[in-house]
Parts: C-alpha cells; structure tokens; sequence
C-alpha cells in the first residue's frame, strides 16, 4: 500500500525557501523511489488533473497568466522555445543603391534589420516558408520567390521646405524628410503576395514612428530589402517575443500575529495590496491560543495578495519580523509573462511553442526508431 | 535576384559612371529585368513541386540520435545533434518519472559543439531505448493537455471578461 504523505508535508516540498542570504529547497524532488512507499511516476490523468492555467491578461502584444502543476523544466523549455524556435520575418538583407546620410551603411542595414513588422497572420504562419541560402557559395540567384522572400524598399530624400518661416529653426520643419520613419518603407507585393497581404493584412512596421535616420537637404537613403523568415537562436530580431519570462509565485507565511503599530510598519515592508490591515474582532480576541487574546479592535496584518509581492526580502531585516514571517515562492506555479513583438498574437506564441515542443519529439521518436533499425 | 521587382532599378554602371566604387558589380545579383520576368512565369509550377519536395525532406532528414559506444541494453547513452537545454531538461524529467528507469541525467560536452548527450539507466524490465521513446511520447501527450487547457483558459478568461 502506497504511503500518503501528509498534505502539510506536500505543500512543504512545494515550497522553495527564501531566507535574507540563501535560497533552500531549490530541487525538486517528486520522482519515483526518491521517498519510500510514494508513487510519483508519470501519469497523464494525474497530471491533467493538477494542471491548472488561468489568465491574468490576454492583449495581442501582452499576455500573463499562470501555469499551475508543471514542472520547471517543461515550463522552462516553453519559455526557451518561444524565445528562440518561433519563426518570424525580418529584413536580412539590404541592397543600398545610394547613401549620402551620416549613418554609415552597416549601421543603417542593422538598424532596419531590428525594426519589427507586422502582416497578415495566414500569409505569415502558413503561406511564407523558408529562404535556403546555397551551403555551397553559389549565387543565389533563382533561389527568391513569393512564398519565401518579401521586398520592401525605402527612398527618401531631403529637401529645404520652401514655405518654412525665416526664423524657423525645428529642422523638421525647415526641410522636408528630415527625420526618416518606419512608415517611410514601401512594402512591395510579389506574385500570390498580394492575396495574402492586402489591406489591412499588407506587411507594414508594427510601428510606423521609429526613426531609422536624420537626413539634411542634399542627402537621400534609397535602398531595396529582403525580408526572410528565421528564428531566434539565429538572430534576436527573429524573435517573436519582446520578453517572454516566468517568475514563481510568492508566499508569505505568518507564523505569530502581527499587531498595532508593528502591523503598518510590516505592511510597508511590502509593495502596497499585497499585506492588508485588518482590526482583531472580538471573536478572535475570545478564542484561546490564537495570539489575539486581549487585543480586541487592534490592528493586525494580513496576507491579501501575494502576487503583488516583488521579494525584496525587507521584512528579513527588521529584527522584530524575522522570526514571525517564512517567505517563499510555490516551486509549481508559474507566472508567465509574454510580450509580443506583433507578428504573433502573444497567447498564441504559447500555443506554439507548445505545438513546436510537440513536432520536435514526434520528430526524434521517428529518430530514435530509425538509430534502433 | 530582386523578385519581379517593378521599382526604378540602375544598373551599376549607370549609377556611377563617375564613381569608380561603385561600377564594381555589388555583391547582390541583380539582373536585367527582362530575364527576371521569364523566371517568375516558372515560379507557380516550381512552387507547387517545391512544396512537396519540402515535406518529403522533411520526413527523410538527417539521423540526429545516435547511439553511443559502449551501451548494454539496461544502460545507453544517447547523442542528439542541434539539441540543447529545451529538449534536454524536460527529457531528463520525464525519463526520471519512469519508474523503471534507475538514472537518468544529461549533458551537452562543449557549449561551442551543437550536441546534447543523455544518458539512461533502467531496472530490469525495459531498456533504455524503450525509455527514452516512452519519454518522448510522454511529452507529446503533455503537450496535448496543456494545449486543451490553454484554449479553456483562455475561452474562460473571455467570458469573464464579458461577465
């Protein structure tokens, strides 16, 4: 018969310890044979049952929510896959047929690389594939075609603006196309393009005010770029996510009641909301051993949200607080933060990571077969 | 080559007659635009094929595992090529969950070289290329829960919202 450890016990092991200079508990430990008499092999049914996800906001270019009953590991490899596996488009290449700017070529060419796009989602995920370039040095020419290469141009050049007032000195003003825009890039539709980025759904800067350069009359930028798809191991400007980040959430344990004026000092300990104030009522003041005996219509603290909490810890440094207060952070819930660069919708570079991670074991089960054959 | 492109194009020559820089043909390859024309009429056909081609590469790619020397049937260790800590962390954990696997860890050798080794040792009862094709089956079936608690949540989330 299996031993069933006690839930106190459970949530102990749940737990990772925070104290003011180490870290404790830190691994975990639910694998089988690690404690005698427990079963903690994989279950699929179990850990459907413990999985819980719930969303604290979901915008296209900002979503958190909690994933609850993972373990680091598999949470960590959604995090690092959305980061560095998830295909995006991104200027790669740039033919600069003239640049009489002060922004030398090289500079000029990394700085449209970084610029985020955006198109439409059909076009982008499921129509746009792969630009190969020849392994072998060859040309490659013949190698672009409107399922895997996306053109975009940029000309602008700057002159005196003729209607300006004498004593104008804004240079924005003085002459025109002084400051060069994202939204001064002309996408250029090729082939089936057109079917799927039209409209609405055209490729375009995400957003359209990023200055690319300055320009005084005389001078002109006019370029042509390449824009392929690419992940994120390759090259950050391939990344589908701005940040994607997890942080465990905190615990905040009373382990003697907090009152009066110690109350509000040791909510200040804390970002505001995450410890409440609250009187002691005559209830808990009547029963026997709680700590609140006599201390009717008091202050006392409570933990309200610890969400809110950042850890800082500066409750450890008041001596009247660190032995009366346990931190710690829930080994198995994780906050998610995922902020979308705008190609994706920023809860589905979840979904495909989740998707990615999926397709690249179904991929080496394939592997593994084949090495055994 | 710039594809179909209609826009004002010089040719390098006519650019810089004066500049001797750039008569030098740049490093792209930009052709005349007649012949640019006759290769985009291909372009449909080529596509269609090119597809494909594409899923039949993708079925018949390069072996990525390898067995390495030295292995018995309970204890093996495993070389997987462009593999690193996402796939090799979550492995780990859910090899080390089976509860016929003795140990289980894994390693990449050298941060400059694209390989991740795992090693497995099992009771009697399995070997360890069974483990590690349970392992990997075990992930994509996590994978499935999650996504169906994904979109719960989410469809959750907008109800209450709406509420």
């Amino acid at each position: 018969m299996p031993r069933k450890p006690s839930q106190a016990e459970l949530e102990q092991r749940n737990i990772v310890g925070i104290e003011a200079e180490v870290v404790t508990n830190v691994t975990s430990t639910d694998y089988p044979l690690n404690y005698p008499g427990e079963d903690h092999s994989w279950d699929i049914d179990q850990f459907r049952d413990n999985l819980r996800i719930k969303f604290h906001q979901n915008d296209p270019l900002e979503a958190s929510f909690s994933l609850i009953g993972v373990d680091a590991s598999i949470a960590n490899a959604f995090r690092r896959i959305m980061i560095a596996d998830i295909p995006t488009l991104a200027v790669e290449t740039v033919f600069i047929n003239n640049n009489t700017s002060v922004i030398q070529d090289e500079v000029l060419s990394h700085r449209l690389g970084l610029i985020p796009f955006r198109g439409g989602r059909d076009g982008l995920h499921k129509f746009l594939k792969w630009w190969k370039k020849p392994t072998d040095g060859s040309s490659t020419e013949g190698t672009h075609f409107d399922y895997n290469t996306v053109l975009l141009s940029l000309n602008v050049a700057c002159t005196h603006n003729e209607n300006a007032d004498e004593d104008e000195t804004d240079p924005t003003k003085l002459y025109n196309h002084a400051h060069v825009y994202a939204k001064d890039i002309v996408y250029e539709p090729i082939g089936r393009q057109t079917k799927y980025f039209s409209g609405e759904d055209a490729i375009a800067p995400v957003n359209p005010d990023i200055l690319i350069a300055k320009l005084r009359p005389g001078q002109e930028i006019d370029l042509t770029m390449h824009m392929y798809k690419g992940v994120g191991s390759d090259h950050a400007k391939f990344s589908p996510v701005a940040t994607a980040s997890y942080r465990l959430l905190p615990t905040i344990t009373l382990l003697q009641p907090i009152l009066g004026n110690d109350a509000k000092k040791f909510a200040k300990c804390f970002p505001p909301g995450v410890i409440g104030l609250e009187t002691v009522t005559r209830k808990e003041a009547a029963k026997k051993g709680s700590g609140y005996e006599g201390h009717e219509g008091e202050l006392k603290a409570v933990v309200k949200d610890t969400m809110k909490d950042t850890v800082s810890r500066e409750c450890l440094r008041h001596a009247e607080f660190k032995d009366t207060v346990k931190l710690g952070r829930r080994r198995d819930h994780f906050i998610f933060s995922i902020e979308s660069t705008g190609q994706w919708d920023s809860d589905a570079i979840f979904l495909e990571s989740i998707a990615h991670m999926k397709e690249k074991c179904r991929r080496l089960e394939v592997q593994v077969v084949n090495m055994v054959r | 080559m710039v594809p179909n492109s209609t826009t004002k194009k010089q040719t390098p020559q006519e650019a810089g007659d004066d500049d001797i820089s750039m008569s030098r043909p740049p490093a792209s390859h930009q052709q005349p635009i007649g012949e640019e024309d006759a290769s985009m009429a291909d372009v449909e056909e080529e596509y269609e094929e090119g597809d494909e081609d594409d899923e039949e590469v993708a079925e018949e790619e390069t072996q990525r595992v390898r067995l390495l020397p030295g292995s018995s049937p309970n204890a093996a260790s495993f070389e997987f090529l462009d593999e690193g800590h996402t796939l090799g962390n979550a492995l780990r954990y859910i090899i080390m969950k089976n509860p016929d696997v003795e140990f289980c860890a894994y390693a990449i050798p050298h941060p400059s070289e694209a390989k991740m080794n795992v090693r497995i040792q099992t009771y009697e009862g399995t070997t360890a290329i069974q483990a590690l094709e349970k392992g990997l089956r075990d992930i994509q079936d996590l994978c499935d829960v999650v996504t169906d608690k994904f979109l719960d949540a989410k469809l959750q989330f907008l109800e209450d919202a709406k509420a």
